[in-house]
């Protein structure tokens, strides 16, 4: 067996495995007291991290290029209450545009 | 917005185009880093996670031994032992079902599942097919069809992932302690970043929650819908998962 399927089987096994740990061992059931309210912070906290991730790592460095343009002009988009598709959009517009010149 | 199976699938839909071309460019990298067709096409339909599939195909293309493939691309999808969790109460059914259900929870099926401070299972399930859909007949393509096409990121798509997150993150802002684990939470992936492997930052991110201790629920400004009597306030509001299960 080469090296791709190698690691093909292991990370699918470790990725089952780490998404359904939580939900089979303790889906159905009323999570502790205070659930709410960790979903709350849990869910900001994780979106925020995988906002700054998405648009400013590249590799392991901090870069800002086209995406952390796109980010600010959606960014404004969401202010002026527009929808996601537009949200999205301009965000790839902008980028595009950008790396066009 | 549009609640049930469909209702996801319709939320994820602006989404798709980015998510298909993402595919395809992991097909075509996959092909140049030596990860034969089946096995790449088998990756995306197992694993099914963009990130850690980008990350395992640019380790073995650099050369890069399959231990440090492995290991990048596990720490890169831990993210989902969390978010899972925050999620386990509201999966229903038999054991194989969970296990199903939650392979269909990737970062943007997740985040799109976040309606009024409740996790949406049928939406997170609509659109996680949606994305499933995408991203393998985007790997299909990009196996079939090699280089000859274009990079996302000429068409700015790699833009539209962050931007997407930004969209379903500003109106969970509802109160000052939800700021604070933001800026925090932000703040922490970025500081990471250039000091730990990929992954760590997402991860170490949700220690952001601790906020929760500082301030009281009764802290809490009011929000524009009632909140259901069960988040009320009571003693173990602003707990992190580690503190509410002891």
């Amino acid at each position: 067996m080469n090296a791709a399927w190698v690691a093909v089987l292991v990370v699918g096994a470790a990725t089952m495995a780490i998404k359904s740990a939580g939900p089979v061992l303790a889906g159905g059931r009323e999570l502790p007291q205070g659930s709410a309210r960790v979903v709350d912070l849990l869910a900001p906290a994780l979106l925020a991290a995988l906002v700054a991730t998405n648009a400013f790592a590249s590799d392991e460095a901090l870069v800002l290029d086209e995406r952390g343009a796109g980010l600010a002009v959606a960014g404004i988009a969401i202010l002026l209450k527009a929808p996601l598709l537009a949200v999205i959009v301009v965000a790839a517009v902008t980028a595009a545009l950008l790396r066009a010149i | 917005m549009t609640r049930g199976y469909s209702g996801g699938l319709r939320a994820i839909s602006p989404l798709l185009p980015a998510v298909v071309a993402f595919g395809v460019s992991f097909g075509v990298l996959a092909q140049a880093a030596g990860i034969g067709a089946a096995a790449s096409i088998v990756m995306s339909l197992t694993t099914f996670a963009g990130s850690a599939q980008f990350a395992i195909a640019s380790v073995l293309g650099a050369g890069g031994t399959t231990v440090a493939a492995i290991g990048a691309a596990v720490l890169l999808n831990a993210r989902y032992g969390p978010m899972a969790l925050a999620a386990a109460g509201v999966f229903r059914g038999g054991k194989l079902r969970r296990l199903f259900e939650s392979q269909l929870l990737v970062d943007e099926s997740w985040a799109l599942a976040q309606r009024d401070g409740q996790f949406d299972r049928r939406i997170m399930i609509g659109a996680g097919l949606g994305l499933y859909a995408g991203w393998n007949a985007g790997t299909a393509i990009g196996v079939m069809a090699g280089d000859s096409l274009a990079d996302p990121a000429t068409l700015g798509l790699d833009a539209a992932f962050p931007a997407l997150f930004l969209a379903l993150l500003v109106p969970l802002l509802r109160d000052r302690t939800v700021v604070a684990a933001t800026l925090l939470g932000a703040g922490i992936a970025l500081a990471l970043t250039p000091i730990t492997p990929a992954g760590i930052p997402v991860i170490a991110a949700t220690a952001a929650c601790l906020v929760g201790l500082r301030r009281p629920a009764a802290a809490q400004a009011p929000s524009f819908e009632p909140s259901p009597p069960a988040r009320a306030a009571h003693p173990g509001e602003g707990r992190c998962p580690e503190e509410a299960r002891a």
